[in-house]
């Protein structure tokens, strides 16, 4: 057995032998230890190094609030991490743990040059140096102070596990499983209230896991808690999750959960998730968190076997183990006499019990000396020493706050300390719910909340385990009645209670000089009494202020041990009352919490979803290559056998302006916008006059933001008198649906007008290409799709080879053009349906590029590529899309600002290169003179650019300064590798501008 | 005071740091001064150095309701880059960076201006046009801004992923070496100090509640919870509190303001290099001096002044990181916060005169002003010192949104077709 392991004693599992390593060695544990009580237990107590002065560090608490003893974890290939809390870690055979920032090794470590100067390193030291020369910061200063930052290392591979998410609502949601938390839950579980209960521990039970001696309800504490726990597991309504933190406290009673699902099992289910993330919405919520006990401030107090008193009692009852052979205690409360007298029973020698107080229950020092302690009160200690483990602690006296006499030493192993407890109030002030200094028991209590909770226990500074189960209940009742259920708070009876009351200090006083005292507050970032004092000194007088140039409460354990001492001793140098002085904000997450976890299943193809069309298996198999457009994945190009994307795009382009091509076109936005004032809505949304639109007609429509610029457009087709089928860009489908909806709402309330996305339920094939009626005539039933009979730009429903569909006579490429849209479930039939007949006139499926360069060689502009956001129906050439007629329509009003009709504006032109072969790189910027100096007054710059296959040339769209007057004129694209020359053509049609080829 | 050195921290050290000096005298209220800035953020502070330093007008208050940079300058991920699209914004920007290069100096301060570089990821065709498009018009401006293949970019950040078959596969990458990141607070405290070292007074914990306007329109000072100061100048740098403090003047604010959330992670040693953002993705990523991941959100969805963001959007910044990163995604968020951001409509600032004679405003910086800190708060100086913009922030005005001659920095991202 370990040598610090009592037989028999505490909640671990005497007989299940558990094995792990830390920093290579083999350490015995228990099951249902910890890493830090199985360390203990070995008699393990240097376990890290501090944060700037390299410090030798042990283990100062039992719980999450853990700023010391923080290890690196692994247990297999990609399952490394850093600073996990050696106090919350369980342990399983095959955990590899080891310690952080040291090297070479834990006990001969370089970086503890640092504590040599530490004088240098004060508080903000950086501030005032590192400045010259200049250059040295970047290459010098920079780089070594980096690579003294950091606690353990990075992960470098990829993590194998996976993370779950889960909404939940409740009535209540109980968060922390002690005494307060039990009886709130046992309150409102019996009542039939939906209930949630949380606890971080990987059991239920709080403070009654470490104070098995007292009685509830004629049942010793751990009879009582399985009891209680039995009750509630056994509830329907009840859900109980351990190894669950609450993390964070949002709007409207929403409460982010974090639970642990893995860590602690040696082997894993498979497929399980290995931490869980729920958003857990409450009707009310109890917040149990307890307290946290506060380290005192002396010189020495960070060495290796200083550690809470109650930790050491935790370890003790807990888990068994005994933290040292010889303690002396150092307190300001009652609360560390017990833990001596826990120890004593269980065989600990206690040296000395040092309190700082000069009146303390006479019962308590009656026994200690009875038990032959020596008791020191109305004292202080002004030193311990001992570098990788305490070896005494040096016990003066104090009068008026001050040393006053002589000093003597106490030999020991272990200093336990207490500075009193803090509630745990985080959650609450994540609600900004205000906080109140209580004068009585120095501390911060909760004071108005902007949420539906209730704050019970220790959490509002109600003391010892009777008046908790008492508040828990009456905070459970209190939940319930808010529901306007009934049920009466849970009563109990509570004997060998331990009560107790203290005292909060700043730094104790000290016979040395304080500038030399080497007194922690945050043990972590190494933040020291004086420090918070010399922020003060420099004129940091918010405590956010001393917070932000100590760094003290911004490490790991973000301030749940310093926060309160930092305040103490910042209200003392400021001369100002600790109210005045106040709390700096509590900050999510309660405790850190694994990226993982928060991002949950976004994960790989998961991270967003990837919209298909039916008809992408199709082009999967014909081995087609994807490109991502807004959240679908469209078909960019079909390559045949070795083709590069020229090649496939060449020929792709041919075969649609000779003959036939095909096209998926399912991703474009559709609206159906309906009702007897659908033409009114239209005409007030899109630029263009729908009045007198025939039904079975279409219209290109333009729509523009209310600044005058475009955003978005589309081919509109008016089915009835009052409905229209509206496409959008793909893109841009929920954005126009959300500013439809917003102008109806808002704006247009009167209207009688539905909006419907209709974008997922057809599917569209388009047809392109001077025998796109030739394949689609056969197919047809129930409508005469003759040029005379169904013209361009018209739109009727009928059926194609047998499937109900909406047909458009339209073209984006400047071919005859037909668009079949039939029900979303037909679309892969209808394709290969097209696909097998088209074969005589060798149909020829085209992606995304092609469909680019065909409508670039008909001029046609894309929104988001050839406008920007701050182009005009003007600036592109197409303010023939605007009915002037119409009283108003969006954007409207902005059209007429003296910018937006200035001249100088910014026109869509074509260009085409002096040397044909020369294809102009997108987003290159265009210049009149190319010699003129940096920075250089840029024209505009190329929107789109191709290859025409059918023209035998490259041609480019562009934005440019005045362009349209500059037609036939030269302007020049300065590359980094030379000027290129190119002629503005003010139309930006460079194929068939007479539009023969749409009226076959 | 006490000049800022290794040699002063050396003998200071030696006398236990007891005879520092106060970096900003704490000041009640005058009666009047010359110039009243309202919001003592780095814009403000840094708007009353210049006052102070290029100008010679000393009789300076900045008010701030809180602790002085207490809002979005210190709360901010602090990345620097000047490589915007158009000629105003390069010109504005690049003047900060500019004045970030010898800011450490100026202020006798160290802001630790980190020259890291920062690496903005192309994920689709539409990007890589769009940041083609900034590339050509940067270097045609002056302004380094380079392309890199995806495996050029993960040879200037390893952490990165570059697979191809990633749901945002990275496709390329525009660098600007110059660009980098800057201690937040650092900044608040040197222009505070620096400013105040010069006369101007820093006044915190004091509201200003109202801008008083006398009989002929023009302002006569403010309102504040220690009573009416009386200005015959006044410049207001309040970012998410804009809209407020000037309605209080009678001036509406085309400004909608967002909540904006950033995170930090555990500290550990040195694993990212550089910084790293993605638009795309909405993912902003650097590591701070201390060893922590310092991480940027995009703004929450609703209009809000509450300090207080949402966990979804996080849950979506942090898988967004783990996609870019995936080696990040056992490491664990340790505090993460909210700022409240002034969204103008082209997503570039107002910085200038106001149609009140006497008053200034610099705000509208949304998601992205703590990179100007220095460029704005000089050319606001000048225009509050010579009641006429500076060239570099003339096109910056609140009347841009009347004639339409707006700076849409936004536009450059539209979304793709
Ligand atoms: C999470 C987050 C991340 C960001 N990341 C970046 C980034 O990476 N790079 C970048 O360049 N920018 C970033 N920004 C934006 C940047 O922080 C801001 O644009 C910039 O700091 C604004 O500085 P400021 O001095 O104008 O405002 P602030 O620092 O907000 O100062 C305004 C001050 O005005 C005070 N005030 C308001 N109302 C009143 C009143 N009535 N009376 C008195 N005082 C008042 C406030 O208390 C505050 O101190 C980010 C912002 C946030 C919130």
């Amino acid at each position: 057995m370990s040598a610090f392991r009592i037989a028999g004693k505490g909640r671990v599992n005497h007989s299940k032998p558990v094995r792990f390593t830390f920093d290579g060695k083999t350490v015995q544990a228990l099951d249902g230890d910890t890493v830090a009580s199985a360390l203990l237990a070995n008699g393990i107590h240097l376990v890290g190094r501090s944060f700037k002065y390299h410090r030798p560090r042990g283990i100062l608490t039992a719980g999450s609030e853990e700023p010391n003893a923080l290890v690196g974890t692994t247990r297999g290939p990609g399952r490394f991490e850093p600073n996990t809390r050696a106090t919350m870690q369980e342990v399983f055979d095959g955990l590899k743990t080891e310690s952080q920032n040291r090297w070479p090794s834990l006990t001969m470590d370089i970086g503890s040059v640092n504590d040599r100067m530490h004088k240098l390193f004060s508080a903000g030291f950086y501030y005032k140096t590192f400045m010259w020369p200049r250059s040295f910061w970047d290459k010098v200063y920079e780089p070594f102070i980096r690579a003294a930052a950091g606690l353990g290392k990075s992960p470098t591979e990829e993590d194998p596990d996976h993370y779950a998410s889960r909404f939940h609502h409740c009535d209540v949601l109980i968060v922390g499983g002690g005494a307060a938390g039990l009886a709130a839950a046992l309150t409102a579980g019996r009542s039939g209230a939906s209930v949630v209960l949380v606890d971080e521990q990987s059991e239920l039970g709080g403070s009654l896991l470490s104070e098995p001696s007292i009685e509830i309800d004629g049942k010793d504490a751990w009879s009582w808690l399985d009891a209680t726990v039995a009750e509630l597991s056994g509830m329907a309504n009840v859900r109980i999750m351990t190894r669950t933190t609450a993390i964070g406290y949002y709007h409207q009673n929403m409460v982010g959960l974090c639970q642990k699902l893995t860590d602690h099992m040696a082997t894993p289910p498979a497929d399980a998730p290995r931490e869980r993330l729920w958003r857990v919405r409450a009707k009310q919520v109890v917040l149990a968190q307890g307290a946290s006990e506060k380290p005192l401030v002396f010189d020495g107090n960070d060495r290796p076997g200083v550690m809470m008193a109650g930790a050491a009692q935790t370890y003790l009852n807990r888990f068994g183990v005994t933290v040292g052979r010889y303690a002396a205690v150092v307190t300001s409360h009652d609360s560390a006499w017990y833990a001596a007298f826990d120890l004593l029973t269980a065989g600990v020698k206690v040296n000395a019990i040092v309190d700082t107080r000069a009146q303390v229950d006479p019962t308590l020092v009656d026994s200690a000396r009875a038990l032959g302690i020596d008791v020191f009160l109305s004292s202080t200690v002004t030193g311990t020493s001992g570098r990788k483990r305490v070896t005494s602690m040096t016990v003066a006296p104090v009068t008026d706050g001050k040393v006053s006499g002589g000093s003597h030493v106490v030999a020991c192993d272990t200093v336990l300390m207490c500075g009193g407890w803090t509630p745990n109030l985080h959650l609450f002030s994540h609600t900004k719910g205000s906080l109140i200094w209580d004068d009585e028991n120095k501390v911060y209590l909760p004071h108005e909340k902007t949420e539906e909770c209730q704050v019970a226990g220790a959490g509002r500074a109600v003391w010892g385990i009777a008046d908790t189960l008492k508040d828990g209940a009456d905070a459970g009742a209190a939940a319930v009645k808010s529901l306007g259920k009934s049920g009466a708070a849970v009563t109990f009876t509570v004997s060998k209670d331990r009560t107790g009351s203290g005292e909060t200090h700043r730094e104790l006083p000290t016979d040395g000089d304080p500038g030399s005292a080497r007194a922690f507050i945050d043990f972590q970032n190494d933040v020291q009494a004086k420090d918070i004092r010399l922020a003060v000194r420099e004129g940091m007088k918010s405590i956010e202020h001393v917070k932000r140039y100590t760094t003290n409460g911004m490490a790991t354990d973000q301030g749940k041990l310093s926060n309160i001492n930092g305040l103490m001793i910042a209200s003392d140098a400021l001369g100002r009352d600790v109210k005045q002085v106040g709390l700096t904000t509590f900050r999510p997450p309660y405790t850190p919490t694994t990226f993982g976890a928060l991002a949950g299943y976004h994960k790989d193809g998961h991270f967003e979803i990837t919209r298909k069309t039916t008809i992408d298996s199709w082009a999967e198999e014909k081995g087609a290559v994807f490109e991502p457009v807004a959240l679908f994945r469209r078909a960019r190009y079909f390559p045949q056998g070795s083709e590069d994307m020229h090649a496939a795009v060449n020929r792709e382009c041919k075969a649609t302006r000779t003959s036939l091509g095909m096209f998926d076109a399912s991703t474009l936005g559709k609206i159906e916008v309906v009702g007897p004032d659908a033409v009114e809505f239209m005409n007030r949304m899109y630029t263009n006059p729908w009045t007198k639109l025939q039904p079975g007609r279409c219209r290109y429509g333009l729509l523009l933001g209310e600044d005058g610029y475009i955003r978005d457009d589309g081919v509109i087709g008016r089915l009835t008198e009052d409905r229209f089928h509206v496409t959008t860009t793909t893109g841009g489908a929920p954005r126009v649906l959300n500013m439809m909806e917003d102008y109806l709402q808002t704006e247009w309330p009167d209207l009688k007008v539905w909006l419907t996305s209709t974008t997922e339920q057809w599917a569209v094939v388009a047809l392109n290409g001077p025998n796109a009626r030739k394949l689609l005539e056969p197919l047809v039933e129930g409508l005469d799709i003759s040029d005379e009979a169904f013209p361009h730009m018209s739109v009727a429903d009928c059926t194609v080879g047998g499937l109900p569909a909406r047909l458009f006579r339209v073209s984006f490429t400047g071919e005859l053009g037909f668009e079949v849209n039939v029900p979303a479930r037909y679309g892969l039939q209808l394709w290969e349906m097209l696909w097998e007949a088209g074969q005589q006139y060798d149909i020829c499926p085209y992606g995304t590029e092609t469909m680019h360069v065909l409508r670039a060689e008909k001029g046609y502009i894309i929104i988001g590529q050839d406008t920007d956001g701050t182009v005009t129906p003007d600036d592109a050439g197409i303010s023939w899309a605007i009915g002037k007629a119409k009283p108003d329509f969006v954007g409207k009003r902005s059209l007429a600002r003296p910018d937006l009709v200035a001249s100088g504006r910014k026109q869509l032109i074509g260009l085409l290169t002096v040397d044909p072969k020369t294809v102009l790189e997108e987003g290159a910027q265009i210049v009149d003179d190319p010699k003129q100096p940096i920075p250089m007054k840029m024209l505009g710059h190329v929107t789109s650019s191709y290859w025409s296959e059918a023209l035998g040339r490259s041609i480019a769209m562009a934005v440019v300064e005045d362009g349209r007057a500059r037609d036939g004129k030269s302007v020049y694209i300065p590359m980094p590798n030379g000027v290129i020359e190119a002629t503005v053509q003010a139309s930006t049609v460079f194929y068939d501008p007479e539009g023969a080829r749409l009226k076959l | 005071m006490t000049h800022f050195s290794a040699l002063s921290l050396f003998k200071n050290a030696l006398s236990g740091h007891k005879n520092w000096q106060e970096q900003w005298p704490e000041r009640e209220p005058k009666a009047e001064y010359d110039v009243v800035i309202v919001g003592a953020g780095g814009h403000g502070l840094g708007c009353a150095h210049y006052l102070a330093k290029e100008h010679g007008i000393t009789n300076v208050a900045v008010i701030d309701k809180g602790w002085l940079g207490g809002g979005n300058t210190g709360r901010n991920t602090t990345i620097i880059r000047s490589n915007y699209l158009y000629d105003e914004s390069a010109g504005l920007y690049d003047h900060a960076v500019d004045l970030w290069e010898n800011l450490s100096q100026d202020l006798n301060y160290n802001v630790m201006y980190s020259k890291r570089g920062v690496l903005m990821l192309a994920h689709n065709v539409h990007d890589i046009q769009s940041f083609q498009r900034h590339i050509h018009a940067n270097r045609l401006n002056g302004v380094d801004n380079t392309w890199l293949t995806p495996e050029q970019a993960k040879e200037f950040c390893p952490p990165l992923s570059i697979d191809p078959g990633a749901r945002y596969p990275v496709v390329g990458a525009a660098l600007q070496r110059r660009a980098g990141t800057a201690r937040h607070d650092a900044v608040a405290w040197g222009y505070a100090r620096s400013a105040s070292q010069r006369g101007v007074d820093i006044i915190q914990n004091c509201a200003v509640t109202a801008i008083r306007r006398g009989p002929d329109g023009a302002v006569e000072g403010v309102e504040t919870a220690k009573g009416f100061i009386k200005a015959k100048k006044v410049a207001v740098s309040a970012a998410g509190n804009t809209t407020v403090v000037l309605d209080s003047a009678g001036v509406r604010m085309p400004l909608e303001s967002f909540p904006l959330q950033a995170l930090v992670s555990e500290p550990v040693k040195p694993i990212f290099p550089c910084v790293v953002m993605s638009n795309t993705v909405h993912a902003y990523i650097s590591q701070s001096d201390k060893g922590e991941l310092v991480i940027g959100s995009g703004t929450d969805q609703y209009t809000s002044y509450s300090q207080r963001g949402g966990l979804p959007l996080i849950e979506h910044t942090v898988a967004a990181i783990c996609e870019i990163f995936p080696i990040f995604r056992r490491m664990r968020m340790m505090r993460k916060w909210g700022g409240i951001v002034d969204v103008t409509p082209d997503r570039s600032p107002i910085v200038g005169k106001l149609p009140v004679p006497g008053l200034y405003v610099n705000c509208g910086w949304g998601t992205g002003g703590f990179k100007a800190t220095p460029g704005a708060a000089h050319v606001l100086a000048w225009t509050v010192a010579k009641d006429e913009p500076h060239p570099i922030n003339a096109p910056f005005t609140l009347e841009r949104f009347t004639t339409g001659r707006l700076i849409d920095e936004a536009a450059a991202a539209a979304v793709a077709h």
